[in-house]
């Protein structure tokens, strides 16, 4: 008699249960680290910069030998000795982060008084007022493409600037000595929404900045967004100003226009659709990249990015649309040709 | 011509088939309106189709724990047990009978018994989807549900995009065999009578 080999289906889902688990152990790591503390470890990042590079390296030398570190050292001549003291922690500048800034050919003194070149500083320099971005940028040709203008425009139509005026400059986000021009060249998405969402959080978690311009307290960031499903992965998956601020226009990479909370984005499908709001913000760059790539398992599978709703592939939607009609199409004719038949 | 009802399907195979059809039409309906989210309009506004197809996914992943253990062990699990040998000659002789042979009123190849509840068409299709492709959607649906636990990269390509894939495919495999299934169920003594079964557990032979 000849035994018979039965297939066993129950095995096959032990496999691949088995096949799950394998690939999810295979990546765990069990301390996922947080962003505070990648962003330390990108602070922490020595660039390897050449300052021959910098035609003002020599010249700043003078000023960063103080402001660079968190001591520094003078000569006290009416006591005759050496003095250390320890340097105001918003006065140091790390020359690592300003080297690889987009100021870094700049001269200390392109910005701040030549007064400052003697030690001790003249005391009403304190007074100076600091230039903002449009003091320079605005006008310019060369920086036409930034758009420093609507940037100007929006940001005075913002909730930061009606309600703080002129204490609101816009240092209080963008430090000019580290400042780095991010989602533009920036190919790693992620590093950008950290970087970007980092800004606003310097504030808006941290209790003594947040003071610095009001009495209120700091509402809290996670309980304020409770509402948001899968909270963490929308927190590292977009930036604040996506919800935050009113897109008018594609010129732009951010909008400066920061709405006062009752008017932000809290209807899903405005990113969760195919008309999303974050292929005109967000991922602007890289949908253009995935457009002009033909090849649809590059759109489909390497793509870095994921919006349920918004991630649509034409040639895999019209496969799919043709097969489901066409079993459907097949149904009916063979219900049709049997009733006939009957 | 004579009339025999077998008892092919007890109660638990009933009431997990009943949940089963059930949540996978809700699954089916509130995932095609979030993958095809309109700007404007929706099948179920998005807030409440992602809520509604979590909830559904998980109690598809409880239910599906009673249909494997059912199937390990009580007899039912015997009929989704495809027997290596002449599997594809049974498959094309089952395949040639809904193509011609039901025109021509020939008697079906394999007609149901007590011991072959399924007809190898069936049973393969039954097998695919209940063993691969409904454990593939759960098992790509819970990791969607949590998707910290998802590698950045799965073989070269992106581990969030390739999971949703996987996901989105089963999906879509498993509304194809509905479709087919549900149409096929017409095919029985008479064009309601397999329902019934389903629902009273007695099959209405055909002889």
């Amino acid at each position: 008699m000849v035994r018979q080999v039965f297939i066993r289906p129950s095995w096959l889902v032990i496999v691949l249960i088995m096949i799950a688990l394998l690939i999810f152990a295979f990546d765990y790591k069990p301390e996922q680290t947080p962003i505070s503390k990648e962003l330390q470890n990108q602070k922490e990042v020595k660039p390897s910069v050449d300052l021959s590079q910098f035609k003002n390296a020599k010249e700043n030398e003078g000023c960063l030998k103080c402001h660079g570190q968190s001591k520094y050292t003078y000569e006290n001549p009416e006591q005759g000795r050496q003095v250390n003291k320890r340097m105001y922690g918003e006065l140091i500048i790390n020359p690592d982060l300003y080297y690889t800034s987009n100021h870094r050919q700049f001269k200390c003194t392109d910005c701040h008084s030549e007064d400052y070149a003697t030690f001790p500083h003249p005391g009403n320099l304190r007074m100076e007022s600091k230039a903002t971005c449009i003091d320079c940028h605005g006008g310019d040709e060369q920086y036409a493409k930034f758009h420093f203008e609507e940037i100007d425009t929006g940001f005075m139509e913002s909730v930061h600037s009606t309600k703080h005026s002129e204490e609101f400059t816009c240092w209080m986000c963008h430090n000019a000595h580290t400042y780095k021009i991010n989602a533009r060249t920036n190919e790693k998405i992620r590093e950008t929404i950290i970087y970007d969402n980092t800004i606003c959080l310097d504030c808006h978690s941290d209790y003594r900045r947040f003071q610095l311009l009001t009495d209120k307290v700091n509402p809290n960031i996670l309980e304020r967004h409770d509402w948001l499903p899968n909270q963490e992965l929308h927190f590292t998956s977009v930036r604040c100003v996506e919800c935050h601020t009113e897109k008018k226009n594609d010129s732009t990479l951010v909008a400066h226009k920061v709405l006062p909370k009752s008017k932000a984005v809290k209807n899903c499908k405005e990113c969760h659709s195919s008309s999303s709001a974050l292929m005109a913000s967000l991922y602007k760059y890289e949908a253009q990249e995935v457009r002009s790539a033909d090849g649809f398992f590059k759109g489909v599978f390497t793509s870095k990015s994921y919006v349920i709703g918004a991630a649509r592939n034409y040639a895999l939607n019209l496969v799919s649309l043709l097969f489901f009609g066409g079993v459907v199409i097949g149904v009916i004719i063979h219900g049709v040709l049997r009733t006939l038949k009957k | 011509m004579s009339e025999h009802k077998l008892y092919l399907y007890p109660i638990w195979v009933r009431l997990w088939h009943m949940l089963n059809a059930l949540l996978c039409l809700i699954l089916i309906i509130t995932g095609f309106s979030m993958q095809f989210s309109g700007p404007k309009v929706a099948l179920v506004t998005f807030d409440a189709a992602v809520s509604i197809h979590n909830i559904a996914g998980i109690i598809l992943t409880v239910n599906y724990a009673l249909f494997f253990a059912g199937n390990l062990f009580t007899y039912n699990g015997k009929y989704y047990q495809i027997e290596f040998k002449g599997v594809w000659g049974r498959l094309l002789k089952q395949f040639n009978y809904y193509t011609f042979g039901i025109f021509r009123k020939e008697k079906a190849p394999f007609p149901i018994t007590a011991d072959n509840k399924f007809n190898p068409l069936q049973q393969f299709s039954y097998v695919f989807v209940m063993y691969l492709f409904v454990p593939l959607v759960f098992i790509t649906g819970w990791a969607l549900l949590y998707p910290k636990s998802i590698p950045t990269t799965i073989i070269g390509g992106s581990g969030l995009h390739t999971t949703d894939f996987l996901h989105i495919l089963s999906g879509f495999i498993i509304s194809v065999f509905m479709v087919i299934h549900v149409y096929f169920c017409t095919m029985g003594k008479t064009a309601t009578s397999n329902f019934r079964s389903i629902v009273n557990g007695y099959h209405d032979a055909h002889d």
